[in-house]
Order: structure tokens, then C-alpha cells, then sequence
């Protein structure tokens, strides 16, 4: 009984990281039409970035979480940076910009190699975080409670940002209609970039309040991507509550194939694909951003 | 195969006559174990490309998961000599699970088109690459799984690195001619007007669907005898040759040869491999030269060596003015 209710928390936390990774990929494609092929190498920049304010290489040592925030800015800055001087060049060829990002994270992933080296680094768990949430006999670690609350604080925040905002309102009518967007008066290219560099903070932020529970290694970037990619395809691109339900969905069935089935994990991913694309190409709530 | 010299000499197939004889006669003219290696994989990933070019160029249909199905193949040789079964059953049943499998991913993933139809290649190629690097009880995992010998059909060994080319260069010639074909068949006809204009293909009564199934299938069929070439070439298959990365460069291929082009594909493998060759025989960093090279391609030619390589031979050709500006017309348009 511990075990499965063990395991059930591991897949909520797995889902919520997931969900912190996809939100951005899922609303960057709904804008600007691409996937982002670097969303995985945000999320391991983001870890190792974090890890090395951490460690006090660079002089200074920051507290986790504050780690954590600076990582997030960085990553996004970066992915602002990348959006204006690559992708902005490249306007109107999604095949470019999808090509562009997939050379990018290539790129990143050797330069993180040449940086940080080939060993995984682990990350500790911050302080005050460590111990156990005991609840009816079960204990759970508290770390992962952490997680899933900061997980669920972000999809608020974002569904507020969504549905609240001007912001959110000027996104949702560019995931709409981008042309009649324009003709009204919204900068969309503008917004590129703002949803683009949000995007990127939120996966660089999901890498470094992951890296307690992955650790930090070279080709965490390949094994988040296609985790994202999937999340999407299931939930449906540029859907907030699709990739909110699709990593919770994902996170169960790679916690639960990997308990279970450790051999099959990755292939049990498969299975929820082949039936979203078979019965409901668009996913799961295609076509609606909230 | 001493070329047409009896027909009309046109100069294109005076030419590729000569590109035949040359390539027979490779292994005659550099008798380095080393360099004939380097052509075999230039010719073997040429299959490769060749076999992506008809989806990317033809199809309009841009797949991130070959290198998944070149793998398929790959293991399923590899494993059934691993088991002890004889070559030529390894081979086809290389060839007839790999088919079933590239039904299988163009079911999926030709639910859809466009930036899609990547995203589910790419999310099918990577799970089959999570299969050959987690399923360690059927892949070895990391480890791969080794092939003992190479196979000798008809008495004619492929042990050597000669007669591996020789093989190779058979393979090559037949994929080369079976796209030929396919492209200049009605169904390849068909095939670029689903590319170019899919509702009207479909107004006029094609089936779509079928169309670009069928070119996927003529694809995988390419993709999996190059992962077939490739797993005898190195005796060895692992996780590594399906990753990412080895779709992206089957794709550079593609695409910086000249995707939709015959010769393409060709150029582009040499390019890649003699590239990958010579770099990394300087530095370690190929991952990042890939990725650098991939976006100056993009960036700067996004038409590709053979074509770009065309146009500024047509417009040195002729004369310069009205050319100029019709060059930079076209250039603007694309």
C-alpha cells in the first residue's frame, strides 16, 4: 500500500516538473507555431546553471531556491536572445526555425559537455526540505510535496496570466488568429519573444527544481525533450490545460512503467501516443488555450 | 554496366556514365583500406539520404525519426546472427519486420503534416532509441550487440573492405535508380503535387494519404537496407547510431546537398562524412560542429549545395544583367 501510494506521489512530482517543462513548449508552439527543439537543453542549462550558483564555483554561493530564480532569468534571457537574433531572422519559415533550434541544441548540449564535463552532478536537496511528511502511516518526502505545490502555484499563476491579463489576453488572441492579432493593433513579434523567454525561464526553473530528484547529467536535454514532446502531442499544442493533464498522465505512466516495467518504460510512453493520434489527432484539448 | 555509348550521347548521360565508372573504379585507385572504408559510409549514408530525400523533398514531409528505422533494421540483423540464424534470413527479416514498422510509423505520424509530422517522427524515432537503450534483455543496452562476420553471397566476400564497397556501391545504384524511377513516375508526380498543393491533389481526386504512404514506405525501404549496410559495415550496432543526432545528419544530408534533388542527397552524404571524418580527426567537437554547420545552412543557404551550386553556374553562364536580376528575383521569392 506505501509502495503504490509512494509511487503516486513520485508520478504527481514527476507530472508536475513536466508540467513546468511543457506549459512553455506547449504555448511557444501555439503562438509561434514551431516546437522548440531546445526546451530540453533550457531544461539542463537551466540545472546546470543552478547547480553552479549552488556549488559557489563562481565566488558567490546562493540559496537554493534564489539558485534556482537566477537560473530561470538566465535560461530566459537566453532564449529572448535566441528567439530575436536567430528565429526573428527566419520569420515565416517554421521548417528553418524548427531546423535552427534542433542545430541549436546540439550546440548547447556539446558546449555543456565542454563546461561542466561528462560526470552527473547531483544536487542536494535545499535545506528544510529533506525530511518526511508523515500522513497515515506513510511518509512522504517532503521535497516532492514542495514540488508538486510549486507546480500547481505555477499553473494558477499561468491560467491567471491567461485568462486575467492583458497580456494573456493579447497571447490568446495571437495563438487565435496571429494575422487579425496584427490588424488590431497586437505586436505579435513582440510577444514572440515575451512567450518565447517565459518559456525558456519556466523550463530552466523546471531543470533546477528537478535537479534533487534527476540529478544533473549530459543528455538530460534528449531525455526531457521527447518527454515534452509527447506531453504535447497528448494534451494538444497551445493548451494550458492540455499539457497540465497530458504531464499528469505521462508522469504516472513513466513512474509507473519504470516501477513496474523498468525495461519498457519508454516504449509504455508509446501506448497513450498511438491512441491520442489514432482517435484525436488534434490531442487531448487541441485547439483551446485554456 | 559500361554506359549507354550507344544512343543518343546527351551530356547528362555521358555523365553519368563516367560518375559510374569512377565509383567502380574507387577502390582501383586508392587501395587504402582507410579511404575505401570512407567511400563505402559515404555511398551507405548516400542510401540513407536518398531514402529521406523522397519524404523531405518530394513529400514536403520532413521526418526526425529515420534514424529509428534505420536502427530497426540494424538490430534485427544483429540479433538474429547474434542467434545464430544464417545471413540472408537475418537480412529479410531485417527487411520484412523493418517494412511492418515503417507502416507502422507512417499510420502515426502521417496523422498529420507540416511541423507536426516532425514532432511525431521525432517522438517515434526517439522511443525506439529509449527501446534499444533501456530493453537491455533484448539490445544489451549500451553495450550493443557485435556482428561476427560479414556475409558472402555468392561466393563473393564482403570481408574485404574492397568487396564491401563493391556490395555497397550495388545497393547504391539500385536505390539511385529505384528514386529515378519513383520520381519520375506518375505517382512521384503525384507525390510533389501533394507537396505543392494538397487540397487541389485531393479536388482532383488523388488520394493524398495514400500518396505519401506509399512514399513512405519507398523511404523506409531505403532507410532500413542503409541500416542494413550499416550494421555489416561496423559488425557492431548500438544505441548511439539511432539518437537524434543521427536523424539530424541524415537530415543535413538532405538538406544541404539539395533536398527534392536527385544529386542531392548524394553530395550532401559525402559532405557529412568526409566532414565528420576529417573534424573529427581534429577535434572532439562534432556534435557542436553539426549543430553550427546545420544552422548556417539554414541561415544562409537554405537551398542547398547542388541547386545553389546550379543557379550560380546558370547565371555565370549566360549573360549578366537580365540574369542578375531574374537570379535575385528568385532568390527574394524563395
Amino acid at each position: 500500500m506505501t509502495f503504490w501510494l509512494l509511487l503516486t506521489v513520485n508520478s504527481v512530482t514527476f507530472g508536475g516538473l513536466l508540467f513546468l517543462l511543457s506549459a512553455g513548449f506547449s504555448l511557444i508552439f501555439g503562438l509561434m507555431r514551431i516546437p522548440n527543439l531546445t526546451h530540453g537543453s533550457m531544461f539542463m542549462v537551466g540545472a546546470y546553471l543552478g547547480t553552479t550558483f549552488l556549488s559557489g564555483a563562481l565566488g558567490f554561493k546562493l540559496n537554493f531556491w534564489l539558485a534556482a530564480i537566477l537560473a530561470a532569468v538566465e535560461v530566459a534571457i537566453l532564449g529572448g536572445l535566441m528567439e530575436r537574433l536567430l528565429l526573428r531572422r527566419l520569420a515565416g519559415q517554421p521548417l528553418a526555425q524548427v531546423l535552427v533550434t534542433l542545430g541549436v541544441s546540439f550546440m548547447v548540449a556539446d558546449l555543456c559537455l565542454m563546461a561542466w564535463g561528462g560526470d552527473p552532478i547531483s544536487v542536494t536537496t535545499p535545506s528544510g526540505f529533506a525530511g518526511f511528511v508523515r500522513w497515515g502511516g506513510a511518509a512522504f518526502p517532503l521535497y516532492r510535496m514542495a514540488v508538486i505545490v510549486i507546480a500547481v502555484v505555477f499553473a494558477a499563476a499561468l491560467w491567471v496570466m491567461l485568462d486575467r491579463t492583458r497580456l494573456g489576453a493579447m497571447i490568446r488572441a495571437g495563438v487565435d488568429d496571429p494575422q487579425m492579432a496584427r490588424v488590431v493593433g497586437i505586436r505579435v513579434s513582440q510577444l514572440f519573444t515575451i512567450v518565447f523567454a517565459l518559456g525558456a525561464g519556466l523550463a530552466g526553473f523546471a531543470g533546477m527544481i528537478g535537479g534533487p530528484i534527476l540529478s544533473v547529467y549530459p543528455g538530460l536535454d534528449q531525455d526531457m525533450l521527447p518527454l515534452a514532446l509527447v506531453v504535447v502531442i497528448l494534451g494538444g499544442t497551445g493548451s494550458l490545460l492540455g499539457s497540465f493533464v497530458g504531464s499528469i498522465i505521462i508522469g504516472f505512466i513513466y513512474n509507473f512503467g519504470q516501477a513496474l516495467l523498468p525495461e519498457l518504460a519508454y516504449f509504455i510512453l508509446f501506448l497513450p501516443m498511438v491512441l491520442v493520434l489514432l482517435l484525436r489527432p488534434q490531442g487531448l484539448f487541441g485547439g483551446q488555450v485554456l | 554496366m559500361t554506359g549507354p555509348a550507344a544512343n543518343p550521347l546527351t551530356g547528362r548521360r555521358i555523365a553519368i556514365a563516367i560518375a559510374i565508372l569512377a565509383l567502380i573504379a574507387v577502390p582501383y585507385a586508392i587501395t587504402e583500406t582507410y579511404y575505401v572504408n570512407i567511400a563505402s559510409q559515404i555511398l551507405l549514408y548516400a542510401v540513407f539520404a536518398l531514402g529521406l530525400n523522397v519524404l523531405v523533398g518530394y513529400a514536403g514531409l520532413v521526418s526526425l525519426g529515420h534514424a529509428g528505422l534505420f536502427g530497426i533494421a540494424a538490430y534485427i540483423v544483429a540479433y538474429l546472427l547474434a542467434a545464430g540464424y544464417s545471413h540472408a534470413f537475418a537480412i529479410l527479416c531485417g527487411l520484412a519486420i523493418g517494412l511492418v514498422a515503417t507502416a507502422g510509423f507512417a499510420a502515426l505520424a502521417l496523422r498529420a503534416t507540416g511541423i507536426s509530422f516532425i514532432m511525431i517522427t521525432l517522438a517515434l524515432g526517439e522511443i525506439i532509441w529509449g527501446v534499444a537503450y533501456r530493453w537491455i534483455s533484448l539490445t544489451n543496452g549500451d553495450n550493443g550487440i557485435s556482428v561476427a562476420s560479414r556475409p558472402a553471397p555468392f561466393g563473393f566476400a564482403l570481408s574485404s573492405a574492397k568487396g564491401f564497397y563493391d556490395a555497397t556501391l550495388i545497393v547504391f545504384l539500385l536505390a539511385a535508380v529505384a528514386v529515378t524511377i519513383f520520381v519520375r513516375s506518375p505517382l512521384g508526380a503525384a507525390l510533389c503535387g501533394t507537396r505543392d498543393q494538397p487540397r487541389r491533389m485531393t479536388a482532383l481526386g488523388f488520394h493524398v494519404w495514400m500518396i505519401r504512404f506509399w512514399a513512405f514506405m519507398l523511404s523506409g525501404l531505403l532507410t532500413l537496407a542503409a541500416g542494413i549496410l550499416f550494421v555489416y559495415y561496423n559488425q557492431f550496432i548500438s544505441p548511439q547510431a539511432l539518437a537524434l543526432t543521427a536523424s539530424a545528419e541524415g537530415l543535413l544530408m538532405v538538406i544541404s546537398g539539395g533536398a527534392g534533388t536527385l544529386l542531392g542527397p548524394i553530395v550532401g552524404a559525402a559532405l557529412v562524412v568526409i566532414v565528420k571524418n576529417v573534424v573529427s580527426a581534429y577535434v572532439t567537437r562534432w556534435n557542436f560542429m553539426l549543430g553550427a554547420i546545420f544552422v548556417a545552412i539554414v541561415v544562409f543557404m537554405p537551398e542547398g549545395l547542388v541547386p545553389g551550386a546550379v543557379r550560380l553556374a546558370r547565371s555565370a553562364l549566360k549573360s549578366s544583367a537580365r540574369q542578375k536580376t531574374a537570379a535575385s528575383l528568385a532568390v527574394t521569392k524563395q
